[in-house]
């Protein structure tokens, strides 16, 4: 086991039924780093990313956070452990009915005592930080838009301060110019609060631009985990199309 | 002076020396979201005695820190939010605080407070009246008018019947109808057994128990198996139909109807009226036929009024206006269950709390509607003298 892996995924095997999602996946998500993780629709990114969560528990294999397996771990301690995590699903999951502002506090309100003025400013600051107007914390989920929605879901993420950040496809659905001011908020925010940051994605910019690393999932394993433009050089007939094609090629040349 | 406070649970520690007309704060150990609840209000009465220039940070003995404790130890040069002091003055260096601070100083926000509403007073509580009153108000007008545009729907359909969705209707039916069928059966055959078994106590203490069954007979066929098939179709259907409605709703289904050219009252709306309307006279139907036979039953067994005997007496004692009297308000109280609940569907917004909010209003609504309109009956009938 490496020294810097934060999160390790040894022989992964999920299955639906008949249908085998994962066969012997390996995964390895280095301390610090931006991780993407790619790969057609159906592949099983979302899978993965619940079993990493503890959301799903696998069918065969194993998952180690910082070299401790899940399946050690009771129930209270997983809890403590995703104290640690903070997720961004892909819709956004804010809850319904509550404000901006709750939202972020619901985190903090479970699992630590503070005063309730300095939990409004601690959840001010999150909200400022997720690079949202302070008009935003008084509203409900239902008044935002998509890409406001992402950045209320990101501030709920980041009120307990998280080791790491999980992404589920942040980009999507939100114009080019959003997209690209997402990316840079968690290259920032990656860099001065020392997050490791794990994006399923589609978005060949993201990956270029902040990704310090890809994980290429197909054949129902990671057939790549290595920095942008050498997974763009392999040899596999799934990578070529993905990074070769028009909308491919032109992400490239954006970046050089 | 130094005085110091400690978190609980001994992590972080906060050694403030005030000693002349400069302040020193000492920050040791971790100041972690989970260990700075206890410095905030020590931190924010140094903040209001000394001006900003005036306080230094020694940050020589801090461990880890995070953006809350970050924030709460540079809250002093924070304020009033938006407009920086002069930069903080540090004793010893520690890279990540430096950096988290400098965040915090970019990124904190001064946001509204949440409006919280005004609670009590005399004048609150009229407003409520008063709002109650008015959404109340509105909540009829709006079903009125919902009830105009399903009957216009149905005379456009009527003078072009090929629009009709035949296979919606006959689902419909068969999920509104047939499928309540046992239950309000079985409903049904209580409230009959029910009712014979207290004319049966009251009515012997007279010797007239064979008046049980006319209170059976014209009880269920009147009342009661009309008012249950009408309530249970209330909550099961109204909120089956509100939901799924409001479900469509919520994920732009209406809205790709509309954009392809399907008008939703045609496709959804009138297929669950019709349905209601024609189902509710035949499950009031079966409802009675329990409810009589619930009471025959108790009748027999509790005062030996044989079923032929209880059939015989019914032909004689009870006349056939009751039971049109009973069936004549089946069809009202479908189309009521139907108009409220496809409503209060239509009605859901984008966000979930209204589905279940839409879905409690169709229910209670509908069950409001149809006890009132059934009193209403009860007055008419009784004027006309059936």
């Amino acid at each position: 086991m490496s020294e810097r892996a934060i999160i390790e995924v040894r022989g992964l095997h999920t299955q639906f039924g008949s249908h085998v999602v994962h066969d012997n996946l390996d995964l390895e998500v280095r301390r610090g780093e931006i991780l993407g993780i790619v790969g057609g629709s159906g592949t099983g990114k979302s899978v993965l990313l619940n079993t990493i969560l503890g959301l799903k528990s696998p069918d065969g294999g194993e998952v180690f956070y910082d070299g401790r397996a899940y399946s050690k771990l009771s129930a209270e301690d997983l809890t403590a452990l995703q104290q640690n995590w903070g997720v961004l699903f892909q819709g956004s999951a804010l809850f319904s009915a509550l404000t901006v502002r709750e939202n972020v506090q619901v985190p903090l309100r479970e699992h630590v005592s503070l005063p309730l003025s300095l939990m409004d400013e601690i959840a001010d600051l999150k909200i400022g930080l997720a690079g949202l107007a302070p008009e935003a914390s008084t509203k409900f989920p239902s008044e935002l838009s998509g890409g406001m929605k992402k950045r209320a879901g990101l501030a709920r993420a980041l009120a307990l301060d998280p080791d790491i950040l999980f992404l589920d496809e942040p980009t999507s659905g939100l114009d080019p110019i959003g997209a690209g001011e997402f990316d840079t908020l968690i290259y920032d925010l990656s860099r001065t609060l020392g997050l490791t940051v794990v994006m399923i994605t589609h978005d060949l910019d993201s990956l270029h631009t902040i990704c310090d690393r890809v994980a290429v999932l197909a054949e129902k394993r990671v057939i790549a985990n290595a920095p942008v433009d050498e997974v763009a050089a392999m040899d596999h007939p799934w990578i070529q199309t993905y990074f070769g094609g028009p909308r491919g090629r032109a992400a490239l040349r954006e970046t050089r | 002076m130094t005085r110091s406070w400690t978190s609980p649970d001994g992590r972080a520690r906060l050694s403030v020396d005030d000693g002349g007309d400069v302040c020193t704060l000492i920050a040791h150990g971790d100041w972690l979201v989970s260990t700075i609840g206890v410095f905030d209000r020590p931190l924010s009465e140094i903040a209001a005695r000394f001006s900003v220039d005036k306080i230094c940070i020694d940050v020589r003995e801090l461990g880890r820190i995070d953006t809350a404790g970050a924030y709460i130890l540079s809250r002093f040069a924070l304020k009033p939010c938006g407009q920086n002091g002069p930069e903080l003055s540090l004793i010893g260096a520690h890279d990540v605080a430096q950096r988290l601070m400098a965040e915090v100083r970019t990124r904190m926000l001064n946001c509204p407070p949440d409006d919280t509403p005004s609670r009590g007073g005399i004048v609150a509580t009229f407003a409520r009246i008063g709002r109650g009153f008015e959404s109340a108000t509105r909540e009829g007008v709006d079903t009125l008018a919902f009830l105009g545009r399903a009957i216009l729907t149905f005379l456009r359909v009527v003078v072009n019947p090929t629009r009709l969705r035949w296979n919606a209707i006959v689902h419909q039916m068969e999920v509104v109808g047939v499928d309540a069928l046992p239950i309000v059966s079985i409903l049904s055959f209580f409230i009959g057994a029910v009712v014979a078994y207290m004319g049966a106590k009251l009515l012997t203490t007279f010797g007239a128990s064979v008046f049980t069954v006319e209170l059976v007979g014209l009880s269920v066929l009147r009342e009661f198996g009309v008012l249950i098939t009408a309530i249970m179709l209330a909550g099961r259907s109204d909120s089956a139909f509100a939901a799924a409605l409001g479900s469509m709703k919520m994920q732009q289904e209406i809205d790709a109807m509309k954009v392809i050219g399907l008008d939703p009252f045609e496709v959804l709306v009138l297929p669950r009226i019709i349905a209601c309307v024609l189902m509710a006279p035949l499950l009031a139907f079966a409802a009675m036929l329990a409810g009589i036979f619930g009471g025959m039953m108790v009748a027999w067994t509790t005062l030996d009024i044989a079923p032929s005997f209880f059939i015989t007496r019914m032909e004689t004692a009870i006349p056939w206006n009751h039971f049109w009297v009973g069936m004549s308000k089946a069809p009202v109280f479908g189309l009521l269950v139907a108009i409220i609940g496809c409503r209060q569907g239509m009605k859901v917004g984008g966000d979930v709390e209204s589905l279940g909010a839409c879905t409690t209003a169709a229910v209670v609504q509908a069950i409001f509607a149809v006890i009132v309109v059934d009193a209403l009956f009860a007055m008419v009938y009784l004027e006309l003298g059936v």
